[in-house]
């Protein structure tokens, strides 16, 4: 190897392994920081069950929605030949580059007992949205639902269009030939999708604290509690933070080989 | 790859590495740097210092040419584990005394000093929509109650005062800081939070305050200590201790201690 190209070659691994530890290195220091001798008891802490098991609900909650009405809005956005579906597509993925907390703000002119529909809802129906658990849901579902669409857009749009064609021919109207043929083919985009989406809404922190606010076992997910316990009890929070830590390792690791490429 | 290409990647990768150290070297450099032109203050206070602390620091600028005060705001608790952490600090002012416990000793390096005391009030909205009139109302069916979380100073304050008062009402958030919650009954999304009487008189026409009576009521000290070896955080200590400092105080509601 010439002196040249290893210059060269160095020009580029010298700033990619900088990149890789910038990123790998705070996560090794949870691990170092953590108490592990007393990680159990630091785990028993309430925050921790409590925090967990209201993630895991809304976040199944949020799942059961996006893929209502995410798949047939994905398969819309695949198949629309019309001009406004790309403005449509680009609508939809806001969420994905917008802050959450503006998310939480909208969501609260829109749903909060002043919002734009709140008020409405409130007066007719005696609903109110904000601090309630459903609100931990909205916001789970506003920040998720564009990382399902585009990925499981982006599978159907692979999809040969002789597939609905065919089923089509058969006699099939479109309703059975999306469940049929078009669900079953694009499985696993999916599954990656819906492994994002959930691994998002597990980790939504600034539109949950500003529409649904925090209350232990009602409105305080996982993140909000490693937020409310790192002031108190750090050891707690850096326990929880862990779960998360791994949780989220665990879900791009079984998508890195199959689906994530 | 072609070699104009070759270079040219170097020359970016070159050009990105450049950008990265610097930025970082910038952003380690400590705030307060006292040998050069600009002398830079930075002071994190509680929140519900908010907007005594700016017109403070204005008068300071004013009085100290080429000095610049940089403030954050957020709950006393934040303050102290961000300040433990190695935050850039000159002078921290905390809502509660204990809030200072947490602080590392080697911190500490001026005895602190309580320069002013609060209390708390209820804060509603400016309609008062589920007619809240004293502490009284605090138990009633179907109200939305906020109060700060219990591990910042406003909320410890709250807890207290429910337990003054015997009573154990329904919370519908724990909030972050103090203005936080003021902001979730600004809005109208509560009908009454726990807050600092400073608070209201800061929030204008939006919220209106209900009165605790003294007896109930809890009495925050605020302490105000220098974390840092720069000779302006005593002089800014000095402008809050200040006739001038006081007075801001006193004219946004806080009391002398």
């Amino acid at each position: 190897m010439t002196g040249r190209s290893l210059t060269s070659r160095l020009a580029l691994l010298a700033p990619a392994w900088i990149g890789v530890a910038f990123v790998v290195l705070p996560l090794l220091a949870l691990l170092v920081r953590a108490d592990w001798p007393h990680i159990g008891t630091h785990l028993a802490a309430p925050v921790v069950g409590e925090s967990l098991r209201l993630s895991a609900l809304t976040t199944s909650l949020t799942m059961v929605v996006v893929w209502t009405l995410g798949t047939p809005l994905a398969w819309i956005l695949a198949r629309s030949d019309h001009p406004l579906t790309a403005w449509g597509r680009a609508l939809i993925t806001v969420p994905l580059v917008l802050p959450p907390v503006v998310g939480g703000v909208a969501l609260l002119m829109t749903w909060g007992r002043r919002g734009v529909l709140g008020g409405w809802l409130e007066t007719t129906f005696g609903i109110t949205l904000p601090f309630t658990t459903a609100a931990v849901v909205m916001a789970e579902i506003f920040v998720a639902m564009p990382f399902y669409v585009i990925s499981v857009e982006g599978a159907m749009r692979g999809l040969d269009r002789r597939f609905d064609e065919i089923a089509a021919t058969l006699g099939a109207g479109p309703v059975r030939t999306f469940r049929t043929v078009v669900v079953p083919m694009v499985l696993p985009g999916i599954a990656a999708g819906s492994a994002l989406a959930w691994a998002r809404a597990l980790g939504e922190f600034g539109a949950t604290i500003t529409f649904a606010g925090s209350f232990p076992g009602r409105t305080q997910t996982a993140p909000l509690g490693v937020y409310a316990s790192l002031e108190r009890d750090p050891q707690a929070a850096i326990a929880l933070s862990l779960v998360m830590l791994l949780v989220s390792v665990v879900v791009l690791g079984a998508l890195r080989s199959r689906w994530l490429r | 790859m072609t070699t104009s290409g070759a270079r040219a990647l170097r020359a970016t990768a070159a050009l990105g590495l450049a950008a990265l150290t610097t930025s970082l070297a910038a952003c380690g450099a400590p705030a307060t740097s006292a040998g050069g032109g600009g002398r830079t203050l930075t002071v994190l206070a509680a929140a519900s210092l908010t907007d005594v602390f700016e017109q403070v620091a204005a008068d300071f600028e004013a009085d100290h040419p080429g000095v610049t005060v940089e403030q954050s705001f957020s709950a006393s608790s934040t303050i102290v584990q961000q300040v433990n952490e190695g935050a850039p600090a000159d002078v921290i002012a905390l809502a509660g005394q204990s809030s200072l416990d947490p602080l590392a000793p080697e911190l500490r390096l001026g005895p602190p000093v309580v320069f002013t005391t609060n209390t708390l009030e209820l804060a509603v909205p400016a309609d008062n929509p589920a007619g809240i009139g004293g502490t009284q109302d605090l138990t009633k069916d179907g109200i939305r109650l906020v109060v700060c979380q219990p591990e910042v100073p406003c909320g410890t304050a709250a807890r207290t005062l429910f337990e003054h008062l015997g009573i154990s009402p329904d919370v519908a958030s724990f909030e972050p800081d103090v203005r936080a919650t003021l902001s979730k009954v600004e809005l109208g999304e509560a009908d009454v939070g726990v807050v600092y009487r400073t608070d209201v008189a800061a929030a204008g026409d939006g919220v209106a305050g209900v009165e605790i009576p003294a007896a109930d009521n809890v009495v925050s000290s605020y302490p105000v200590l220098a974390v840092s070896g720069s000779p302006l955080a005593q002089a800014f200590i000095d402008e809050v201790m200040s006739g001038r400092g006081q007075q801001r105080l006193a004219d946004a509601g806080f009391v002398a201690p």
